[in-house]
């Protein structure tokens, strides 16, 4: 008996399913704008305002639920989503914990995924998920060509004492290492320290040709401003989690001269016109800034921004093969997004193939440095 | 290790110190009066210091508007089921205790918008938007269930904390901010270089510190919740009145954290939930004081203070862990040296 509803049931999901299928495409949207990460959250999630809702004539429903930056919520958004709302493609997440969930879950139920934070698993369990952020290791590459210019031989490293605070470490090391150049302090923090006196005093001692921080937003500022109160005068290099407004606004004088990689979005205008992301680049920045405010820009709306736009590039090709809301659409989106199509987006070319699911190469890094309480690229 | 490092740690061991040590305190005054782990505490650091920033930065800070929407509320709230006579007969007496002084907050905080270098204006408006948010917050949250058990309190306290980190969020935003310096400068003590700002946290909580002890043995309110701490049912009896005093012990407390956050907004970056952490290290300092004595507590968040800046030097990666950890062998020591008494459980 119970058995037979089930099937009824079933059938009646698989035939509303189906019928709501034609209409419109679903994109599902796990999001951090609260809690921890809500930092980064609130921009990845302002980027949704400026996507268009038509793709290829046929009208886009963004269904962005909230995790407040919490993997198991994540997990729960994603399943609903799938499951429930039956989306097309998935986007998310803000920190590295939930968009691994998000991505395992992608994985399992074979919905096509756009990452927008790194993602913490091997690349044969990213079948079905297509990596946004440029991966730490090649950020991190061009922090280090810039310390062989300079000649530095010794790094002192101060981070976030979590996974982010790894991530950086290991990127920097992984370059470091063939460049001969030694990592001679390991130090940690937390974004919600006070001080950082006791790293600092830590550093000073060991006395490194250069710093590398690996913290966030403002929460980068707390070293930086204690290793140059403190007297520290060598070059001090962030990573690209560190790029925003509020980095500046809370280092103030102390903040001038430090170096970041990023995406080129940051710099938009000052890159060559040669350059093919220039234009879309600084399309979007104008846009976000008209709706947001000036010097609002930042890498994470960016990467909501180039999710959207992979997904824009991929879904006419899937639209041939099948009808949206079906799993042959979803296969067909797959097969679209990895069909080495190249994108320009807001943070470099993206060519994303079977066995390349990140597809950046050294165009989505530039160096940019905090010059006259702005952030400019490094000449 | 030598003498330099050793006092460029105590320096900083001091400084943060001084700040759980007021946490501490305010903890358990309102701990022995209400019976409350005051938990939104930290929310009320972290209101000050970023509101602090806002006004810097000239703009009005959305706690305002919560501020005046809380004291209608609560006017509604006294108000209703009330004889209309009656109701009208106390209205203005309720709206000069609820109403007003938030308006007032909120005027001193356009006043301080349009007057950007006025330093102190600033650090007046927002003492007196989170120190008003004190007594709102008992009246609405805490009041109706003043009678109830530790754990309930303790736990619409949670509730509270998430409600106003929330709030948070929604007014300041999720990025960090950080407010200009009160003062740049510094002087050389041997290789020490000692920041007024640094100084000023210390003299500030030592200050503070001597006036709770001057309020409590000298003043009428003062001794009113020192007895409500020592005897609810007794001080009821001789007339104390339990909302007076818990609105009190919020009052001063929600000043003790606005003062906490206008002292740390210069020297680091506060986010929406910043306070939260920083609270939490008062409370190991507070527990370390059996949540009774103000000395006790006083010492223990300085040695909080000390093993924080140690482990962040030796052991960065775990210096949390170590901090939170310290309050272990604190409850296994009171646990034994001081019999667990039913008495509070059962009041």
């Amino acid at each position: 008996m119970r058995s037979r509803l089930t099937t009824v049931l079933g059938l009646a999901t698989l035939l509303w399913g189906g019928g709501a299928a034609a209409s419109e495409i679903k994109i599902g949207v796990t999001m951090g704008a609260t809690g921890p990460g809500a930092s980064l959250g609130v921009n990845y999630k302002n980027a949704f305002q400026l996507m268009p809702t038509t793709i290829a004539g046929i009208p886009v429903k963004y269904i962005i639920l909230e995790d407040g930056s919490d993997p198991t919520a994540a997990a729960k958004n994603v399943r609903q989503l799938v499951t429930e709302d039956h989306v097309d493609a998935l986007m998310g997440a803000v920190s590295v914990p939930s968009t691994t969930q998000m991505a395992l879950i992608a994985d399992e139920t074979r919905t096509p995924a756009i990452a927008l934070a790194p993602v913490a698993l091997p690349p044969d369990k990213l079948g079905w998920v297509f990596v946004v952020p440029q991966p730490v290791p090649l950020m991190m590459g061009a922090v280090v060509d810039d310390m062989k210019k300079k000649s530095v031989k010794t790094i002192g490293y101060i981070g976030f004492s979590d996974s982010w605070g790894d991530l950086v470490l290991q990127a920097t090391k992984k370059n470091a290492d063939p460049a001969g150049i030694k990592i001679i302090d390991e130090e940690r923090y937390a974004r919600a320290d006070t001080a950082v006196t006791g790293q600092i005093v830590k550093i000073l001692v060991a006395n490194p040709d250069a710093v590398v921080v690996g913290g966030s937003g403002a929460g980068a500022a707390l070293p930086q401003i204690a290793l140059r109160e403190k007297g520290y005068n060598g070059p001090i290099y962030h990573n690209h989690g560190t790029v925003n407004r509020e980095f500046i606004k809370v280092g103030g004088p102390a903040a001038e001269g430090a170096i970041a990689p990023t995406g080129p979005l940051m710099v938009a205008e000052e890159l060559p016109d040669s350059n093919p992301i220039k234009k879309v680049a600084v399309d979007f920045d104008r846009r976000y800034e008209a709706m947001f405010g000036a010097g609002s820009r930042n890498a994470f709306a960016g990467y909501s921004y180039d999710g959207f736009l992979l997904l824009e590039a991929a879904i006419p090709k899937a639209l041939q093969k099948a009808a949206p809301g079906t799993p042959e659409f979803r296969q067909a989106l797959r097969d679209a997004l990895e069909s080495g199509q190249s994108v320009v987006g807001v943070h470099g070319v993206y060519t994303q193939t079977k066995t390349d699911h990140f597809g950046l190469d050294g165009r989505a890094v530039v160096l940019v440095s905090v010059d006259h309480g702005a952030w400019r690229l490094l000449k | 290790m030598n003498l330099d490092i050793a006092l460029w740690l105590s320096q900083d061991a001091i400084t943060n110190g001084a700040v759980y040590a007021l946490l501490a305190i305010a903890l358990i005054l309102v701990y022995t009066v209400t019976r409350i782990i005051f938990v939104p505490q930290g929310e009320f650091i972290s209101f000050a210091a970023l509101s602090l920033a806002t006004l810097q930065a000239g703009e009005t800070p959305g706690a305002v508007y919560l501020l005046i929407a809380g004291g209608v509320l609560v006017v509604a709230l006294d108000t209703s089921g009330e004889p209309w006579d009656l109701a009208r007969q106390r209205l203005p007496g309720r709206l000069a205790r609820f109403v007003a002084p938030p308006l007032a907050a909120g005027a001193l905080a356009r006043l301080s918008v349009a007057r950007p270098d006025a330093l102190w204006l600033q650090i007046l408006a927002t003492l007196a938007i989170v120190t008003l948010m004190g007594p709102i917050v008992y009246r609405l949250a805490f009041q109706p269930i003043a009678d109830a058990s530790v754990l309930i309190l303790l736990i619409v306290a949670v509730a509270v904390h998430y409600v106003l980190t929330g709030m948070g969020l929604l007014f300041f935003g999720g990025e960090g901010l950080r407010s200009k310096p009160f003062s740049l400068l510094s002087f050389k003590l041997g290789a020490l270089n000692v920041t007024a700002q640094s100084l000023l946290i210390v003299i500030a909580s030592l200050a503070l510190i001597g006036a709770l002890w001057f309020l409590f043995e000298r003043t009428l309110y003062g001794k009113a919740l020192h007895a409500t701490a020592i005897n609810r049912v007794g001080a009821r009896l001789m007339g104390v009145s339990p909302n007076l005093s818990g609105q009190l012990s919020f009052t001063l407390a929600a000043f003790i954290a606005a003062v906490s956050g206008v002292l740390i907004a210069p020297i680091t970056t506060v986010y929406y939930d910043t306070g939260f952490l920083i609270s939490l290290k008062g409370f190991v300092g507070a527990t370390i004081g059996g949540m009774a004595s103000y000395p006790l507590a006083a010492a223990g968040s300085l040695l909080v203070g000390f093993l924080e800046a140690g482990s962040s030097f030796w052991w960065s990666a775990f210096k949390d862990p170590i901090v939170f950890t310290l309050i272990v062998p604190v409850l296994l020591w009171r646990s034994l040296s001081a019999p667990h008494s039913e008495k509070d459980d059962a009041q």
